[in-house]
């Protein structure tokens, strides 16, 4: 027997499962580390393993993302706008894209990160992934936003998270600059074409940072239109 | 014409009264979803509890306070005056209208619209009284207050649930310790949910068991019960278990324990309200045939409800409820909404204190719509992640489909029943 309730008019919540998608962008992120230090351990077929694992994470985080875009059909009331809440998700999921990216440009030609600039580029590519897991924990707090209506305190913590963010930002960037100078010196030592490519990789690096600042600044828009 | 009424007197009141009982059973199976839902909905309580919370307050809320609306129902909407030459024109109409406004919500209930029990015998006792009479016998300024009620009913209660969730915001979830606050406030509100509640039960629904308090009287004794129950409250909050852990998140989930308590409290609060709202619906004819028959053929407008009345109608209510409410219950269950009980407590606070403010007025309103109103205001208060409003635009789609629905059904039975007696 068919119900008339007006429960229906409870449309699914897209605050839970776009915190799902952060997640799991986060997690696909951060596989990159033991990608890494596989490479650094001349371990290919290691490698190409934990390069599955992050394809896998890649996949699930679109099908994430798909299903969210089906639960927010027009004609629905919320305290965000739609378009804005489709927009986040959107740079969300690029993060998970750029991840698979370098790490099937750095397996596909076998690429190694040269000893003299391992370090650093360690160090690099763990601070963009700060940057990442910052974006994740602004996200995070979408939540407890809605237990607040999305007002006063409870925005102004997200607000000063996502300053944190830029900041974050702003240190990969610096390493970003030191990380080519100490590529450039060396240079010359090193087959052409994969100098070409490792700093096509510092910049893809560079740009998980670019992309969590972007989630940031695109929920900092979210907001100030509440 | 009037020896109709003297040989098939006691005959026409059975039958009034079956349809009347199958109306009522069909408010509670029907209107259970909607009055309980969202306190399921939020997990406060359980699908078993609110069964029983539902049958308990929704027969003392009929039983208690339903004599108020009774009377609009029962000689509000028509102009009894032009029936006077022919009373059984009347008992006919209302009995066909039972019969009408019954169907139509089995009907709707099976394509499943959430239909307004009151909106639907409204239309069946206008249909009958605007067709087998004349359209004059209609008061077409009470029907046009009906429809005004579509707008203003929702507005009146979301602009409540609005003002309530604004204020749990202020005070409670925008604070450096929301749970502090939590515990402090909360059981302010749950005080004044009792207010609400036994200033209504005191006010409007005593009379009938003998009861009679000066307005004063009223206001002091629910002053007091609305103190008791705060005390409830604080005791109930104190035997909580809490989660450990400073955490922002965590002092919400705590915050949100505390609102549960409050939510039990408003789903007894809607219970009631809609108990004694609603059973209207389906005495109020009743109750106009019994006079009629009672009286030999004369109308009065100041015929007193028969004893029997109202507990018929209470009875119905719950038998629906505890037969059929059980299954509404548990579909809806198997598609429950993210609710939490900060949203549900202040939308069904919103409802039912306006449904409380509204049948003073005399006017019936529909629990209904009072309940999507206020999901409205909270929404607009931006508590609610996110309404369908597409839903919503069915919901007030049926709402205006049933009062020509319930007119030409109750418009057919009333020809048949003429045919049959006369």
């Amino acid at each position: 027997m068919p119900v008339n309730s007006i429960l229906g008019v409870f449309a699914k919540s897209p605050i839970k499962p776009l915190q799902e998608h952060i997640d799991k962008v986060h997690q696909c992120a951060s596989i990159l580390v033991p990608f890494f230090d596989a490479t650094a351990s001349g371990d290919w077929s290691g490698a190409a393993e934990i390069r599955q694992q992050i394809n896998v994470t890649e996949r699930e985080a679109d099908s994430l993302k798909r299903e969210i875009r089906l639960t927010l059909p027009g004609g629905l009331f919320m305290p965000v706008e739609r378009t804005d809440l489709l927009e986040l998700l959107t740079q969300q999921d690029k993060i998970a894209n750029k991840a698979k990216d370098i790490s099937g440009r750095i397996l596909g030609r076998e690429l190694l990160i040269p000893e003299a600039i391992q370090e650093p580029f360690k160090a690099y590519l763990q601070r963009c992934l700060d940057a990442v897991t910052q974006a994740k924990q602004a996200i995070n707090e979408l939540d407890d936003l809605l237990e607040t209506g999305f007002r006063g305190r409870e925005v102004d913590l997200v607000a000063k998270m996502i300053v944190e963010l830029d900041k974050i930002e702003e240190d990969t960037d610096d390493l970003q600059i030191s990380i080519r100078r100490q590529l450039f010196a060396i240079e010359n030592d090193l087959n052409p074409i994969d100098v070409m490519f490792l700093y096509k990789i510092i910049e893809w690096v560079g740009d998980l940072a670019d992309l969590a600042e972007r989630v940031g600044s695109r929920l900092e828009l979210m907001l100030a239109r509440v | 014409m009037v020896d109709v009424l003297v040989t098939n007197g006691p005959m026409l009141i059975a039958i009034a009264a079956a349809f009347g009982f199958l109306m009522a059973w069909g408010i509670g199976a029907n209107d259970v979803a909607n009055a309980m839902g969202t306190s399921v909905g939020s997990n406060a309580i359980t699908i078993k509890q609110a069964i029983i919370i539902a049958m308990i307050f929704e027969f003392a809320g009929a039983y208690l306070a339903g004599g108020e609306v009774t009377s609009t129902i029962r000689k509000g909407i028509i102009d009894s005056a032009y029936f006077v030459d022919s009373p059984e024109l009347l008992v006919y109409g209302m009995i066909s209208a039972l019969l009408a406004a019954g169907i139509w919500l089995i009907v709707a209930s099976a394509l499943g619209w959430p239909v307004s029990t009151t909106h639907s015998i409204i239309g069946a006792i206008v249909g009958f009284a605007a067709v087998g009479v004349g359209t004059e016998a209609v008061e077409w300024g009470k029907v046009g207050g009906i429809v005004g009620s579509w707008v203003v009913t929702p507005a009146i209660s979301g602009f409540i649930a609005f003002m309530i969730f604004q204020s749990v915001q202020k005070l409670i979830f925008d604070t450096d310790n929301p749970l502090e606050n939590a515990k402090r406030y909360v059981p302010f509100y749950m005080a004044l949910a009792g207010f609400m509640m036994s200033l209504v039960t005191i006010t409007k629904g005593l009379k009938h068991i003998g009861l009679h308090f000066s307005t004063a009287e009223a206001y002091g004794l629910a002053a007091v019960i609305a103190l008791i129950v705060g005390f409830i409250g604080i005791f109930a909050i104190k035997r909580l278990k809490m989660n450990p852990g400073a955490g922002r998140q965590n002092q919400f989930d705590n915050v949100e324990k505390v609102f549960a308590i409050l939510m039990v409290l408003t789903a007894c609060c809607m219970a009631f309200a809609h108990g004694s709202n609603d059973v209207a619906n389906a005495i109020g004819p009743l109750a106009a045939v019994v006079s009629v028959v009672h009286s030999g053929g004369e109308i009065s407008s100041k015929a007193p409800l028969v004893w029997w009345i109202l507990p018929l109608g209470a009875v119905g209510i719950v038998m629906g409820l505890a037969i059929f409410g059980k299954r509404v219950m548990q579909t809806i269950g198997k598609n429950i909404t993210h609710l939490t009980p900060s949203r549900g407590f202040a939308a069904e606070l919103a409802a039912a204190s306006t449904v409380v403010i509204a049948s003073g007025t005399g006017l019936p309103i529909s629990t209904t719509q009072t309940l999507v109103g206020a999901v409205l205001g909270v929404g607009m208060a931006r508590g609610i992640a996110a309404i369908n409003i597409g839903v919503v635009r069915n919901i007030v789609v049926s709402w205006v489909v049933t009062l020509p629905a319930g007119a030409g059904l109750s418009i057919m039975f009333f020809f048949m029943i003429k045919g049959i007696f006369n």
